[in-house]
């Protein structure tokens, strides 16, 4: 599982950069939207995978019998997508304010702030 | 368990909150505004006092020990920071009353403005990697949503830039906690000194490090990625410009300064030679950056990152006295830099413009201005007696005693060249003659008496800090000092966290 996993990550991150790199406003969130993704699977694979077993105590017990998954990675998974979401729909806002103002959405013709 | 650890945090929260529910009043808005930064300021001296007396000041958050819970830690780094969070957000909350427009009151400037201290403060006390990333986010929300506020063209395109390289470090930091986890298995930043001085120093180390580098260094707008902040830096309302200059980069600096001594203090020769020379082009490029900007906000801008070299070169010394150093010189540099930028807003105020060939004259009209400008532009190139001679004196002086030669030339020839732009500024906005064609000091309409004196409470103040660190450095060097110790010294850090010794 490890090997795919690490291959997909791999070609999300390398999208994710492609993309940022294309001249277009609109592929430049798309590129960054790719981009946390990629980070999510990341913290999920490093943080080691394990099959079919679900971090439960059994009823009375004090700790859990076997090995189990690790849920803490979720956890950050989780709230990495919950703060990615709220940065997204406001980068989407903002090019679609700036298009509004600037009337081009190539990143190539924002040059006002630079010289 | 200690309350005032968590205050700073909660503090502007609260009021962020209270400001939304007067939602509809701008007055009930300004007056939450004023109480809540100076409550803040409160809190932040009585969590130094307490640091000064016990040493670390550590709380677990709901009761979950280290380990396994988040835990709130105030060195006295955590310490200083928070309270010139605290000096800067009072500075800010008074000018704000002349300077914030009702349009932009109307769409939340203050509340913004609450919960943007709040992530700062946040991102000051808290002992855990992944929490630190979180309020890194706060933060970021609220500066993105106050640098557009107005809604102007070059805010559009300046916005663009913060958003897309900020969000990019944040994504190369999660990465690298996931990557860190995997390696250590704990988030505690204490747990995962330890933890990795445990495990075997291999090569995947380095590499999180540096990409805890590289994320930190775009945050603190470091040598070479540094291009986003004066493209966008000076688009935004004026006391938000002199707000972020004063902190957000700092909290990318306080960043590296608590990850490469407490976790990553294995490798020196590797990790903190990098941070050497990113210091040292980080102060070359950005005064020379500088030297070539022909607008007052754009130069300010420039000097934030040639300024930032000079911390993370007390940094990457890693010597006592270089340490000492770089806290006394995120000190001095808060106060100076978010003077500067107020004082830019008020020359703007009376001339309408941030353009050094349309300004002039108004050393002749404004004398006073001039003299409150001349206090921080000097301190800022260095000048004695001012807080920035001691700063640079330290750093320079602790090069000499590592015999980093070339780096030391570095620093010196850049305080030069500081000197130079802030005569720049001199010579075009205060000495030369009003070009012609354009209205005198006077005739601006906006610039009545009234209006103009919560312009300059807050310059008048931070000018008299300024003096203060000069001519009275010693208590000052002294928790510089102590803070330096704490640092060199991270078993005290995570015997304060975990509760003994490892």
């Amino acid at each position: 599982m490890e090997p795919i996993m690490a291959i997909v990550t791999g070609c999300l991150y390398a999208s994710a950069i492609y993309m940022m790199l294309r001249r277009s406003i609109v592929k430049l969130v798309i590129g960054l939207m790719l981009l946390s993704n990629a980070a999510n699977l990341l913290i999920f694979t490093s943080a080691g995978m394990t099959r079919g077993a679900p971090p439960l105590i059994p009823l009375g017990a004090m700790q859990p019998d076997g090995i189990i998954a690790d849920p803490l990675p979720q956890a950050l998974i989780l709230t990495a997508i919950v703060i990615a979401f709220g940065v997204l729909a406001f980068a989407v806002v903002l090019i679609h304010r700036a298009y509004n103002i600037i009337h081009t959405d190539n990143l190539d013709e924002m040059k006002d702030t630079d010289t | 368990m200690r309350a005032e650890v968590a205050l700073p945090i909660l503090v502007p929260l609260l009021f962020g909150a209270l400001s939304l529910i007067a939602w509809r009043s701008n007055l009930m808005q300004r007056v939450l505004g004023i109480i809540g930064s100076v409550t803040l300021l409160i809190c932040s001296i009585w969590l130094l006092i307490s640091v000064l007396d016990h040493g670390h000041v550590v709380m677990h958050m709901g009761g979950w020990m280290a380990p396994y819970g988040i835990t709130l830690v105030a060195d006295l780094l955590s310490a200083i920071m928070v309270v010139l969070t605290g000096m800067m957000a009072v500075a800010i909350a008074i000018y704000s009353l002349s300077s914030a427009s009702p349009s932009h009151e109307k769409f939340g400037y203050y509340p913004l403005m609450h919960l943007l201290l709040a992530g700062v403060a946040g991102s000051f006390l808290t002992g855990d990697i992944f929490n630190l990333y979180v309020w890194f986010e706060v933060m970021l929300i609220a500066s993105f949503a106050l640098l557009i506020l107005g809604g102007e063209r070059a805010q559009m395109e300046g916005a663009i830039k913060y958003v897309t390289l900020n969000l990019l470090s944040s994504a190369i930091f999660l990465s690298a906690i996931g990557l860190l986890y995997g390696l250590v298995g704990t988030l505690n930043m204490a747990d995962i000194a330890v933890k990795l001085s445990q495990t075997e120093h291999t090569g995947l180390v380095d590499v999180i490090a540096v990409m805890f580098m590289i994320a930190f260094g775009i945050k603190a707008a470091a040598f070479p990625l540094f291009f986003w902040l004066p493209a966008s830096y000076h688009t935004g309302p004026v006391a938000v410009s002199a707000l972020f200059a004063g902190l957000l980069t700092k909290v990318g600096v306080y960043a590296l300064f608590r990850v490469f001594t407490l976790i990553f203090n294995q490798s020196p020769e590797f990790t903190h030679q990098l941070l050497l020379w990113g210091a040292a082009f980080t102060m070359l490029t950005g005064v020379l950056g500088a030297a070539a900007q022909f607008e007052f906000r754009r130069i300010l801008s420039f000097h934030i990152v040639s300024q930032i070299g000079y911390m993370l070169l007390g940094l990457a010394l890693f010597t006592p006295l270089a340490l000492v150093g770089g806290v006394f010189y995120i000190m001095h540099h808060i106060i100076v830099k978010t003077n500067l930028f107020l004082i830019s807003g008020i020359v703007h105020r009376l001339l309408g413009t941030y353009d050094l060939k349309k300004l002039g004259g108004v050393y002749k009209d404004r004398p006073y201005l001039s003299i409150l400008f001349l206090i921080p532009a000097l301190s800022l190139a260095g000048l004695p007696p001012l807080s920035g001679f001691f700063a640079k004196f330290i750093i320079i002086r602790a090069g000499i005693e590592a015999e980093a030669w070339v780096v030391t030339a570095i620093a010196l020839i850049v305080g030069l060249l500081t000197l130079y732009s802030m005569i720049k500024i001199w010579a075009e906005v205060f000495w030369k003659p009003l070009p012609e064609n354009h209205s005198s000091v006077d005739s601006s309409p906006s610039a009545t008496p009234s209006s103009l004196a919560f312009l300059y409470i807050p310059v008048v103040l931070l000018g008299a800090c300024t003096l203060f660190i000069g001519l009275n450095g010693q208590p000052i060097y002294e928790i510089a000092e102590a803070s330096a110790k704490q640092l060199l010294n991270p078993a005290l850090y995570i015997e304060a966290v975990l509760g003994e010794t490892p």
